[in-house]
């Protein structure tokens, strides 16, 4: 047996370690404060697609949406074990909320072509939305199943899964191909391997090749590209022209929801009234909540 | 701009033929929604033999419930339920769909979001109906669907302007479950299901599920231990007290990552969202996730050795000590109090 699975990253503001300097006076993020990392269940799910290409054989591409500082990101799944890598970045793909996004994936997996598997994280920690598995699933119309726990067997294109219901758990057997959104609890991601980071740490995006071309004449871009592909350290990138998408369903301008406005959140204001913790303090307290009426 | 249909839809779910809370809570809020449309409130109800839970939700004034009732619906499934709510929606253009932020309602809602290509934002806390001015063009009554953002730390209100269909998932807990006190009457329709090959391709092998022994929802007295009770020796003391009092346990992230008690009773952003009438919180630093957990109960205490704990900012006591010394004197004075 040999599988393709399709790995969806996203690198995302450390939303879990916010420290005084992140939060600016008025309350509002300071994202260029916030280091940006591997999402933490895409990682788990990028580590799950490495296990059944080391039970079943196959192949795992990991891609990516996101500014051209996301191949950051691919670089450090090769390092994990990716076979191939793609990133996929415009300028018209930005301001994309989770229906936007899913639908350029989408088009950019049929562009990379058959499948057996796709392998998301549940969510990613600076939305939590956990919509976007569900909606590529939708637009590639094939059926999902999130919040897996564990991949139990694969044989006869036919895959056991257990995974996350409320109050429980469910085993379910599904047909290939199908999506999964994957819990952190479901493996450990492996560390890099010291040899992958030496063979691909100067693995370059279209992007970052065109920023070494600037300012030096004897350099193209075209040159750099062929060069870069035949020593295998081409992060191949789709932009916009490549894929097969209609722009008003791209970016901002497809995107259904927008941001309205963003609020700090507001502390009460520290009025309370003052309790000794001493046994009259307490007494004392006792009769609070007996006037409030929740005592007695 | 498309003008939106002023139907508010919620999308009940059942476990084992019982609806969840969160959709008596949602068909609250629902129901609040419609009236500042003008609008109707519609509930979608798929399952198995459930015609008498369809009527039952008639007391939270819902016009029109459609049943979709077929013994292969017993249980939630993907594929066949967002195959239910894609046609439905197709036919009838709600203007807003609303979905509890459940593990079902997570694999739910975007899938038909995705389909119908309408707006949808998760874990909504609070949702109003408002017109507005966005980006110099009016909009009259749009849902303003409000959450949580970056860990907690912001409150973004998202709209979504042009799109004709708003949908949001709503979390467990943030509103209040209020069936309507007159008598309200409403219709059912039953939609017929045709199993399609598509729903196949996943099979159920087995399930558990168990309806969770622990109700913090529900209870009116809470007593909350963080990581700064030290040890899971000293957080007995918080048993000790709820127990004394008569409530509940609770404990925040810091206290369940440190293994003093189980996930099931964590409070706060990734956990319950807890209104009770009274909230003790012992060695809880009070960190914004937390807060957002709890800050609407009607008294909280807070007993904290460190006077800037961010707890004390929505206290309403708040005692400076350690929480293992106050605890024991707390039982004493009340039981001396109310012998």
């Amino acid at each position: 047996m040999s599988l393709h699975s399709i790995v969806l990253v996203k690198q995302v503001p450390d939303t879990a370690n916010i420290s005084g300097q992140v939060m600016k006076p008025d309350g509002t993020v300071n994202r260029a404060m916030l280091p940006a990392i591997f999402n933490p269940e895409d990682k788990v799910a990028l580590e799950l697609a490495l296990q059944v290409k080391d039970t079943y054989g196959g192949k795992v591409t990991a891609i990516t949406m996101g500014p051209p500082k996301a191949s950051e990101l691919l670089r450090e799944c090769l390092y994990m074990g990716a076979d191939e890598v793609y990133l996929i970045s415009d300028r018209k793909f930005a301001g994309a909320d989770t229906l936007a996004t899913s639908y350029v994936l989408s088009e950019a997996i049929h562009k990379i072509g058959a499948f057996d598997l796709i392998f998301a994280g549940r969510q990613a920690i600076d939305g939590d939305t956990a919509q976007v598995g569900p909606q590529t699933a939708e637009k590639l119309n094939i059926p999902q199943i999130t919040y897996v726990e564990k991949i139990l067997e694969i044989s006869d294109r036919k895959i056991r899964i257990k995974h996350k219901i409320d109050g429980g758990y469910e085993v379910l057997e599904a047909t290939l191909p199908i999506l999964l959104t994957i819990i952190k609890d479901a493996a450990v991601p492996r560390p890099f391997k010291a040899r992958r980071v030496m063979a691909y740490k100067n693995a370059r995006s279209l992007s970052e090749l065109e920023k070494m071309v600037e300012g030096n004449s004897l350099l193209y871009v075209d040159d750099l590209k062929e060069e870069y592909t035949t020593r295998n350290l081409y992060l191949q990138t789709l932009t916009m022209d490549e894929l097969p998408v209609d722009p008003e369903r791209c970016g901002l301008l497809g995107s259904p929801t927008k941001v309205y406005k963003i609020d700090s959140v507001v502390l009460a204001g520290g009025e309370y009234v003052q309790i000794e913790p001493t046994r009259d303090g307490l007494n004392k307290l006792v009769d609070k909540l007996m006037e409030d009426r929740i005592f007695g | 701009m498309t003008k939106k249909s002023t139907e508010v839809w919620v999308f009940v779910e059942q476990r084992s033929g019982k609806p969840a809370e969160v959709s008596f809570e949602l068909l609250s809020k629902g129901h609040k929604l419609a009236h500042s449309l003008h609008g109707n409130l519609k509930a979608v109800l798929i399952g198995y033999q459930l015609h008498d839970v369809a009527s039952s939700l008639f007391c939270y004034g819902v016009d029109e419930v459609y049943l979709i009732d077929h013994p292969e619906l017993k249980d939630y499934q993907t594929m066949p339920y967002s195959q239910i709510m894609n046609e439905l929606i197709h036919k009838h253009q709600p203007g807003i769909v609303l979905f509890g932020a459940t593990v079902m309602g997570r694999d739910l809602a975007p899938r038909v979001a995705s389909h119908t290509r309408s707006g949808l934002t998760a874990d909504c806390t609070d949702l109003k109906i408002e017109s507005i001015n966005y980006l110099r063009k009016d909009y009259k009554d749009l849902l303003l669907q409000i959450r949580p953002a970056f860990g907690g730390n912001i409150i973004a209100t998202i709209i979504t302007p042009d799109a004709p269909i708003q949908m949001a998932t709503v979390r467990e807990g943030v509103m209040e479950n209020l069936p309507l006190s007159e008598y309200s009457e409403g219709k059912i329709t039953e939609i017929p299901y045709q199993p399609a090959d598509i729903d196949q391709l996943v099979k159920t092998i087995e399930r558990y599920q168990e309806e969770s022994k622990v109700n913090l929802k529900s209870a009116s007295i809470i007593v909350a231990g963080g990581y700064g009770m030290g040890s899971k020796a000293n957080f007995k003391l918080i048993h000790e007290l709820a127990h004394v009092l008569g409530g509940e346990v609770a404990g925040s992230r810091a206290a369940v990552d440190a293994g003093f008690i189980p996930h099931e009773r964590q409070v706060g952003q990734t956990g319950v969202t807890v209104r009770p009438k009274l909230y003790i919180a012992c060695g809880i630093s009070g960190a914004i996730q937390h807060r957002a957990g709890m800050q609407e109960a009607n008294k909280i205490v807070a007993i904290n050795n460190d006077p800037d704990a961010s707890i004390f900012d929505v206290c309403h006591y708040g005692i400076i000590g350690d929480a293992a010394e106050v605890i024991p004197k707390f039982m004493e004075a009340y039981k001396h109090k109310l012998k």
